[in-house]
């Protein structure tokens, strides 16, 4: 549980930053090397090789060296998985605020039975 | 779960937000149409309680459900589980109806989170919110299990999903660089 939540954390710092959402945006229409990405992004090198760390890191890419080229993609398994759980939260909150909705129309049935002697 | 949920029918579904407002608060929030006097029963007479806090989609029952809702009072959960049953347990901190209540969680020691419940009127409806306070990050990625963001930064992974998730080229394309 520590684990994944302190991945969560990483995951959404990554996703934090708009050039770092745009690159995985760009992975999904096809692999780049990081030299096309940083031309892509008007970076420098340097700047685009901090961007895809952090990416990388969190679990969001993968990335290869083939020769002198290295190549980046999406590293996808994981950020599904993350959000899975994240909505499985909510998922949880949902059903038990759904089973509250039960009870409060049967307690306002009942309160307008009774004639709303709670009042 | 989906197909136990639609089961039942529900007059009127109204969304549940899920916030980690900071590395120690989540946030959970939901309209229910229903008065805040009527909530606060709901959340405070045991028989009611423990109606709709284990969902039925979970398919287990409590084995038990002590609440004694005044300042200072204990609440007692006990579930089912293996090796042995496992009981949830605290002390309400405020009780003020039909608007407020604060508890502690103490079956994590020094680790629990202190809960604050709010109940806001909303035009015949209330707005509940649920903030759980805990005593530092890592007592909050301990205790849950279910950390969650559904904020700013989640909308937009959201967003991104979304786009992800869409195979077929036309949409992607669409979404021009």
């Amino acid at each position: 549980m520590v684990q994944r939540s302190a991945r969560l954390d990483v995951s959404f710092a990554a996703l934090a930053d708009a050039t770092r959402r745009g690159v995985l945006e760009q992975l999904v229409r096809a692999d780049a090397s990081i030299t096309d990405l940083a031309d892509k992004f008007r970076m420098t090198l340097t700047g685009m090789k901090k961007h895809v760390g952090v990416l990388e890191q969190a679990g969001l890419v993968t990335t290869a060296k083939v020769g002198r080229v290295r190549t980046c993609r999406l590293g996808l398994r994981r950020l599904e998985e993350e959000v899975i759980w994240i909505e499985s939260y909510r998922q949880l909150w949902d059903a038990r605020f759904d089973e509250l909705d039960g009870v409060v129309e049967e307690l306002k049935r009942k309160e307008r039975v009774d004639g709303r002697s709670k009042k | 779960m989906v197909a136990a949920r639609n089961s039942q029918p529900s007059p009127m579904k109204n969304r549940t937000s899920v916030e980690r407002k900071s590395e120690r608060e989540l946030v959970v929030s939901r309209i229910v149409n229903a008065p805040p006097r009527i909530v606060f029963e709901a959340w405070t007479r045991a028989e009611l309680f423990q109606r709709w806090w284990v969902p039925k989609s979970f398919g287990l029952k409590l084995l038990s459900c002590e609440l004694d809702v005044r300042v200072g009072g204990g609440y007692r959960l006990v579930f089912p589980a293996a090796p042995e049953p496992m009981a949830f347990h605290g002390r309400y901190l405020e009780v003020v109806p039909p608007s407020r209540l604060v508890w502690t969680n103490e079956e994590a020691g020094d680790n629990g989170q202190v809960t604050t419940v709010t109940f806001e009127e909303r035009a015949d409806r209330t707005l509940v919110v649920m903030h759980d306070l805990y005593p530092s990050k890592e007592a909050l990625d301990l205790g849950s299990g279910s950390t969650d963001g559904l904020d700013e930064t989640f909308k937009q992974l959201d967003e991104l999903l979304a786009g992800l998730g869409a195979d077929d080229a036309d949409s992607v394309a669409a979404r021009s660089s």
